[in-house]
């Protein structure tokens, strides 16, 4: 190369060295992928392979992002990557908003338009009986359900995310001033306050099914319902263990006020699943 | 400002590879956006012969009236799986490889802005691929429902339908980590001076490609995923009985399809713009209105879904809005040929073999744009929905649009890439061997598809016949001539020709033409300037 750099001075560019955490990775979500065709055929070995898959899945998570911190504490990372970081990390999130905007627009249609449609008249040959509502399992499937109100363990959970987002900008306000104490202590509330939400969406699913009659079956707001807000858990759960690894990382020792993009990118998550969260409120629990 | 890796860090200067793995894990474990492009390259042409032997496979049962070779549900199979493999598997990660080889070098960048995720997109491609050509063995069969997966027949079809879901969602995953690393590249990494309107328009065609990319993937994957649900988790997305609707699928699945068209398209307007100015040695004509043009087909790429869904009973309103929205696309499009045009007007043309297949894009394109137009008009595609018509726009587009721009790629940028010009005369062979073919199978479509022939049927009413024979003989006269290609591009990697010069082309002015023939393993190490 052109020039010599010494250790701790961060090169313009960085180019890692061969990786084989990637084919790891491509392993893993093939035999992933393999072994969840197979369970939900039943296939006998389907669920094994897909544990084993995600044990691998694991396995290359950890061996990845442990490189990269590893890379970042030793601070090869530039102002020019961690830009690529943060344009990078918005492009994420944009493609994350797109796969819900795929489930919104689901609802949407099925609304507006399909359940209208078959409680229309040139629908009466088929279902005559059918008047159109919402909510709804739909003409066929008779299996009456009662749907999920906005008011009580939703509404407390939508104060959860809230407040959970004000406690995390009070940790990243503490972070940049250098108080680890309170730094720790607002970001583990901000962990505590997610996982207490997905106590709450656990205990509201099992109350929806085994109370309520409402079930992934129940037609088209029982599929609404709950991959809408069942992607969203997901999403919460994915962020929660982001915020988490930060928490562990803090107790490392790692970031300081100037390098703290991993915790920035978590909070953007953070911030991100919060904002679907009130849509999600608004148009699958209150209207 | 310099460039390091970390095995510098330790050592005093590093060279070629030094200190990397060799053999097979050279390429398992790269990080060189060279060594990734000319992974997804020998991909796509591999992919491109896979689903070109499912494509001969339709064509020979085609090739007269009556069910010959194949039986109908295996015939649907490779419909479907012609379309998938071609769409997601050869086209896309070629016009990924050329970003990852080119784009680097056109900006002055010395690699990917992250060169690890960018080995991952790559190599999440062969499971999928794997799990695409598996479907074919077990039970029930690959999916057979066509490309489009339109349910309820996709909720119908055995566990080869599970396998193409899955495979959709990786290499979804592996197309949007592309897209944001070939983002963030040309945002980020951009040599001093080279501002975004000073870009080659390669890149300015990839930067909007890779935003439609994670705009519509996701898309893609949702629908998938209800699909997948429908199938087997009971809920009721595409079930009237429950409330839901088929068409729904039809929206969400196109909502991610037109955009995807121009996914499919744009690389290869921005290969064309790369190579028309230089054999035409003049600079390209309306730099700034083709940038336009290129967003402003993006933008409109998100409101013309439902022309593909003319038949499906939309409302009057609806049938309008998506019809005059779709021919607002000509605009920017015809601004585009325009400019394409007006770069050759008086310019002194030679015509090399990736010339000679920009001015074959040039026409054909054109020609499969115009029957665009045609099915664009609401009540003439009422007629044509499903038609061999449909089957010959776009494979207009998709072959001698997309495909022949990258041929054009390949042979420009193939002696910066191995150091060694391709052979001239086998260019110029394989040029108009594969144009000709072309016409010979896809013309005969529109007369196929006018006359009332519909896509997807093994079987065919006798008035059909002659038309078809031509078509299949046009067809595996094309396939053959591929070969001609393959054996063209092994003659450079085995450097059986001449050796190329820095720049071969004097019409040439962008930056990948200022270093050696073959290109240094890290380009630009030290960012040139840009003035």
């Amino acid at each position: 190369m052109s020039s010599a750099t010494t250790p701790g001075t961060a090169p313009a560019y960085y180019i890692p060295q061969p990786s084989h955490w990637p084919i790891l990775g491509s392993f893993a979500l093939l035999m992933m992928a393999m072994g969840t065709v197979a369970w939900i055929n039943s296939i006998a070995f389907g669920p094994w392979l897909l544990l084993a898959g995600f044990c691998v899945l694991l396995v290359m998570l950890f061996g990845w992002f442990g490189t990269v911190i590893g890379e970042s504490e030793h601070r090869m990372y530039s102002k020019r990557v961690d830009m690529s970081f943060r344009w990078s990390m918005s492009w994420f999130i944009f493609s994350e908003v797109m796969f819900f905007a795929a489930f919104f627009g689901a609802l949407f249609y099925i609304r507006n338009l399909s359940v209208p449609d078959l409680g229309s008249l040139g629908s009466k040959i088929l279902w005559p009986d059918y008047a159109s509502a919402w909510p709804t399992e739909g003409p066929y499937l008779n299996s009456p359900f009662t749907p999920m109100g906005a008011i009580g363990i939703p509404l407390i959970n939508t104060l959860i995310l809230l407040s959970s987002g004000v406690t995390l900008t009070i940790a990243h306000h503490a972070l940049k001033a250098g108080n680890r104490g309170s730094l720790k202590l607002w970001l583990f509330l901000t962990i505590l306050l997610g996982f207490t939400f997905l106590c709450f969406q656990a205990y509201e699913y099992h109350h929806a099914y085994t109370e309520y009659n409402l079930k992934l079956t129940s037609g088209v707001y029982g599929s609404t319902f709950f991959m809408l807000t069942g992607f969203h858990g997901l999403h919460v759960t994915i962020g929660a263990i982001m915020l988490t690894v930060m928490l562990v990382r803090i107790f490392k020792g790692h970031f300081d006020a100037e390098h703290h993009f991993g915790f920035e990118a978590a909070a953007w998550y953070w911030h991100f699943v919060d904002v679907v969260w009130l849509l999600l409120f608004v148009l699958v629990y209150w209207l | 400002m310099s460039t390091v890796t970390p095995d510098q860090l330790g050592h005093g200067h590093d060279d070629h590879a030094h200190g990397h793995p060799t053999g097979i894990m050279r390429w398992v474990t790269t990080t060189n956006h060279k060594d990734i492009g000319t992974m997804y390259l020998w991909f796509s042409f591999t992919m491109f012969l896979v689903g070109g032997c499912m494509a001969l496979t339709i064509r020979a049962e085609l090739f007269e009236p009556g069910l010959q070779i194949v039986n109908p549900e295996f015939f649907n199979s490779m419909t479907t799986l012609h379309g998938l493999i071609m769409v997601f598997g050869a086209i896309m990660p070629a016009a990924v490889g050329f970003a990852n080889w080119m784009i680097p070098m056109l900006i002055g960048a010395p690699d990917m802005a992250f060169a690890r995720m960018n080995n991952w997109s790559f190599w999440l491609l062969p499971p999928a691929a794997i799990l695409l050509v598996t479907s074919l063995f077990v039970p029930g069969g690959g999916p057979s429902a066509g490309w489009t997966m339109y349910p309820p027949l996709t909720i119908q079809n055995g566990m080869g339908m599970d396998l193409t879901i899955f495979a959709i969602h990786i290499m979804g995953a592996s197309s949007i980590m592309g897209s944001i690393n070939i983002i963030t590249t040309i945002l980020n990494l951009r040599a001093p001076g080279m501002t975004l309107m000073k870009m080659p328009l390669f890149c300015w065609a990839w930067l909007i490609t890779a935003y439609l990319l994670i705009a519509v993937m996701p898309v893609l994957a949702g629908a998938v995923t209800m699909l997948l649900t429908d199938r087997h988790f009971g809920t009721s997305f595409f079930n009237a009985a429950g409330g839901g609707d088929p068409v729904l699928f039809q929206h969400v699945f196109w909502f991610f399809g037109h955009p995807e068209v121009y996914i499919i398209i744009l690389p290869a307007f921005g290969i064309i713009s790369e190579i028309l100015p230089a054999f035409s040695r003049k600079p390209l004509f309306g730099y700034a209105s083709m940038v336009y043009a290129l967003a402003g087909i993006a933008i409109l790429s998100f409101i013309v879904w439902a022309h593909h869904m003319f038949t499906t009973g939309l409302p009057t309103a609806g049938l309008l809005f998506f019809m005059y929205a779709t021919m607002l696309i000509a605009v920017p499009t015809g601004v585009k040929v325009f400019n394409w045009l007006a770069t050759m007007w008086r310019g002194s043309i030679t015509f090399e073999t990736p010339m000679l297949f920009c001015l074959g894009f040039l026409f054909l394109f054109t020609l499969g744009g115009f029957t665009g137009l045609v099915l664009s008009i609401m009540p003439v595609d009422i007629q044509l929905q499903d038609t061999y018509y449909v089957v010959a726009h776009f494979h207009y587009v998709m072959v001698a649009g997309s495909l022949f721009a990258f041929f054009a790629g390949v042979y420009y940028w193939i002696p910066k890439w191995t150091g060694t010009m391709y052979d001239e005369r086998l260019g110029k062979i394989h040029f108009w061997s594969s144009l000709i073919s072309f016409n010979v199978t896809f013309f005969p479509m529109h007369f196929l598809g006018l006359a009332g022939m519909p896509r997807r049927i093994p079987d065919y009413a006798q008035q059909f016949a002659d038309w078809n024979m031509v078509a299949s003989i046009g067809a595996f006269w094309f396939g053959l001539s591929q070969l001609i290609f393959l054996y063209a591009v092994l003659k450079c990697i085995f450097h059986k020709g001449e050796k190329a010069p820095a720049k071969p082309w004097d019409g040439a002015t962008t930056l990948e033409w200022t270093v050696p023939s073959p290109a240094p393993y890290h380009t630009f190490e030290t960012p040139p300037v840009i003035k």
